[in-house]
C-alpha cells in the first residue's frame, strides 16, 4: 500500500495528464463517496496490483493499455510459448523470440517500453498457483481462449471469498473473442453471475457427426477430423495427439490428404489441419483491440472507483456491421459454483454418519431427501447406484469426526435440491 | 472497491464459503446417485473412489440384440459439463453405429451435446441404439448395408457374431449374456 510518494524519476511532468483529467475530479455518475485527487492517483500507480493471465493475442493489448493507463504492478501468466503464426497481432513478440515464453518475453517488453512499470511474468499453469498467490492482486483480468481456465480460476476466486475479509473478494474481468465477435464481462464472486452461471450459452464449437466422418466426408475438414477422431486412436491406441507436436500434425495432415484424395475432396492444408485439430478460430487483431480496451477500462474504473463499471456483460458482434449489447446477467440459483445454500453445522464428535443424515433430512428449513454426501477427497455416502452404495456404507456406522476435519467441507446432493447443498462441519 | 464490498454486504450477507469440491465432480455425483436405470442397464466403477470412470453394461430384453450383454466405458473429464463423457464400446460387436474400434455414433455424444444432458440421457440413448438400430447414420458401413438390404440376413449376422463368430474377416466378439 501507499503511504507517501516520492515522485518517480521515470514520472516526467506531465506524463498522466490526461488520466489525471479523471482522478481529479468526480463526474455524475460517479459513487459519491469517492474522493478524487492525489490519493486516488497514488493508490493506482502504488496500491493496486493486477493479475492478467494469458499473454496472447488479447494479452499483449491488455498488457499494453494497463501500462499506458498508469498501472505499475502488473502480473501476468502463460503457459505457452511463442509461434510464428502469432506475430501478426502479438505485437509484443518479434521473429527472434519464436519458441519463447510468451509470459517472459510480454513483460520483459513492457517494461523496456514503459518506463516505470513493473511486470512479473509467470510462466506456467494457472493451476500451479494457489488461493494465497491469488490473495495478492486488486483484480484479474482474463484474455483466454480456454473454457476449463476460466472454469477453474472462476471456481478459485468464488472459493476465496471469505465472508469476513472485504480483501478476498477479487473482481475477475473476463475478455473472450472469436473472429468478429467477442465478449467482455465483470464478475464479482459470489455478488454477480459468474462463468459457471452461464455456462449453457457458450457457443459450442462446431461438430461433426462422427457417421458423417467415417463414411460421407464432404469436407476437408471432415476427413481432417476423421484423421485425428477416428484413424490416429486406431493406429496409434496408446498415445493421444500432440496438438503441439508438428511431427503429430503432420501424419494427421498426411492421412487426411489422401482420404481428401480418395473422396475427391479439395482443401486440406496443413495449417487447415493444425486449425481444425486445435480448434484455432480465425483470430482478428482488431476484435482483440476492442474487447481488450473494453476490460482495460472497466478494470480502471474498478481499481479506482472513478466511473460507475460495467454491470455485466458487454457482448460485440461485428460480423454484420457493428452491434454491441450490454445487459446483466443473473445468477444462476443453481449455478454448481456460486449458487446452492450453504449451511454451517457444529455437531458433536461423536454423531455418526448416519445420524447425520437422519438430521440433514429432519431438518425443516432445506427439505432434503435421499441426501449423497462427499468431501473434496472421498464419497461419504452415495444412495445410488448399488454398487456405489454397498461400497460407501460402511461409512455410516462411522463418526463423523474420522471422515471430515474440523471447519471440513461435506458436499450434498439430492434429486430434491436444486443443485448441491455445502456443510461446514464444525464440532462441539 | 470499498464499494464494492458494499454491494455484497447489501445482497448477499448470508452467503458461505464454498467447498472446493469442482464444479464437475458435483455434477457427475449428482448425475450418478439420480441415475434412473431400467433393469437392462447395470454400472460398474473398478475403483468405487474413482467416479470418472466406469464401464456401463446393456442387456436388451428385446430386439435382435437380445441375449446379449455390451460394455460401455465411460470416462469423464474435469471439464464437464461442458464437454461430453467419452464413451467406447469395449466389445468388438456387429451394429450399423458402432464400429470394429469400439466408436460410438450417438448424436447426443458429439454434436448435440449440451450441459443439461446428463449421464442418464446418455445411456438411455445407448439403450436405444440396441432396440433400434439406425443404418441411416453409419458407422459400420457393412451392418448398415446389409441391414437395409436384408433384414433376414442382417439378424442371422447379429446372431453369429454375438456368439464370437467369424464374419467377413473379422472375428467378433462373445456378448451372450452368462446370466
Amino acid at each position: 500500500m501507499a503511504t507517501t510518494t516520492t515522485p518517480n524519476a521515470t514520472d516526467w511532468p506531465g506524463r498522466y495528464y490526461h488520466i489525471d483529467q479523471i482522478l481529479e475530479k468526480a463526474g455524475p455518475r460517479t459513487d459519491p463517496e469517492w474522493v478524487p485527487g492525489d490519493k486516488a492517483k497514488e493508490w493506482l500507480r502504488e496500491g493496486v496490483k493486477v493479475l492478467v493471465i494469458g499473454a496472447g493475442g488479447l494479452g499483449c493489448e491488455i498488457l499494453s493499455n494497463l501500462a499506458l493507463t498508469g498501472f505499475k504492478d502488473i502480473h501476468v501468466i502463460d503457459m505457452d510459448t511463442i509461434d510464428i503464426s502469432n506475430l501478426n497481432r502479438q505485437f509484443l513478440f518479434r521473429q527472434k523470440d519464436v519458441g519463447k515464453s510468451k509470459a517472459l518475453v510480454a513483460a520483459e517488453f513492457i517494461m523496456n517500453r514503459v518506463p516505470g512499470v513493473k511486470v512479473t511474468p509467470y510462466h506456467g499453469k494457472i493451476q500451479d498457483k494457489d488461493e494465497d498467490y491469488y490473495m495478492q492482486f486488486t483484480l484479474i483480468i482474463c484474455g483466454l481462449d480456454s473454457v476449463e481456465a476460466r472454469r477453474w480460476i472462476n471456481a478459485t476466486l468464488v472459493n476465496m471469498v471469505d465472508p469476513e475479509n472485504p480483501q478476498s473478494l477479487k473482481p475477475l474481468i473476463d475478455g473472450g473473442t472469436e473472429g468478429f465477435k467477442g465478449q467482455a464481462r465483470v464478475i464479482l464472486p459470489t455478488i454477480t453471475s459468474c462463468y459457471e452461471c452461464s455456462l449453457d450459452m457458450l457457443n459450442k464449437q462446431t461438430q461433426f457427426p462422427i457417421c458423417t466422418i467415417a463414411n460421407t466426408p464432404r469436407l476437408p475438414e471432415h476427413c481432417i477430423e476423421w484423421a485425428s477422431v477416428l484413424e490416429w486412436p486406431r493406429v496409434f491406441p496408446d498415445k493421444k495427439v500432440d496438438n503441439d507436436d508438428p511431427d503429430h500434425i503432420d501424419w494427421l495432415y498426411k492421412q487426411a490428404l489422401n482420404r481428401a484424395q480418395e473422396f475427391k475432396i479439395e482443401g486440406v492444408t496443413w495449417s487447415l489441419t493444425q486449425g481444425v485439430v486445435k480448434n484455432i478460430i480465425p483470430a482478428i487483431a482488431s476484435t482483440n483491440a476492442i474487447i481488450s480496451a473494453a476490460c482495460c477500462n472497466e478494470a480502471f474504473k474498478i481499481a479506482t472507483n472513478s466511473a460507475a463499471f460495467l454491470n455485466n456483460y458487454f457482448m460485440f458482434i461485428g460480423t454484420d456491421g457493428v452491434y454491441s449489447y450490454t445487459f446483466e446477467h443473473e445468477r444462476r440459483p443453481e449455478c454448481p459454483v456460486c449458487g446452492g445454500e450453504a449451511l454451517d453445522l457444529t455437531i458433536s464428535p461423536e454423531l455418526t454418519l448416519q445420524e447425520l443424515i437422519d438430521l440433514l433430512i429432519e431438518r425443516q428449513d432445506i427439505q432434503i431427501k435421499k441426501p449423497s454426501l462427499s468431501t473434496p477427497t472421498k464419497q461419504l455416502y452415495l444412495q445410488a447406484p448399488p454398487q456405489l452404495e454397498e461400497a460407501t456404507r460402511p461409512n455410516l456406522e462411522k463418526k463423523v469426526s474420522e471422515l471430515v476435519p474440523p471447519n471440513g467441507d461435506v458436499t450434498v446432493t439430492a434429486s430434491t435440491l436444486p443443485f448441491s447443498l455445502s456443510l461446514r462441519i464444525a464440532y462441539t | 472497491m470499498i464499494k464494492i464490498w458494499s454491494m455484497k454486504k447489501n445482497e448477499d450477507a448470508a452467503a458461505k464459503k464454498k467447498p472446493k469440491t469442482s464444479a464437475a465432480q458435483i455434477r457427475v455425483q449428482k448425475d450418478l446417485t439420480e441415475l434412473d436405470l431400467p433393469s437392462t442397464m447395470k454400472t460398474h466403477f473398478p475403483d468405487p473412489a474413482d467416479l470418472l470412470n466406469f464401464t456401463l453394461t446393456i442387456t436388451p430384453d428385446e430386439g435382435m440384440y437380445k441375449g446379449g450383454a455390451f460394455v460401455f466405458s465411460f470416462a469423464i473429464n474435469t471439464n464437464y459439463p461442458h464437454d461430453p463423457p467419452k464413451v467406447k464400446c469395449t466389445q468388438t460387436i456387429y451394429h450399423p453405429n458402432v464400429d470394429l474400434e469400439g466408436n460410438v455414433c450417438l448424436n447426443i455424444l458429439r454434436e448435440d451435446w449440451k450441459p443439461v444432458l446428463n449421464l442418464n440421457s446418455v445411456m438411455v440413448g445407448l439403450q436405444y441404439l440396441f432396440l433400434e438400430p439406425n443404418p441411416d447414420d453409419p458407422l459400420n458401413k457393412d451392418a448398415a448395408v446389409e441391414m437395409t438390404k436384408s433384414r433376414d440376413l442382417f439378424i442371422s449376422n447379429v446372431k453369429q457374431t454375438m456368439k464370437g463368430g467369424y464374419l467377413k474377416g473379422t472375428q467378433y466378439d462373445n456378448v451372450l449374456s452368462r446370466s
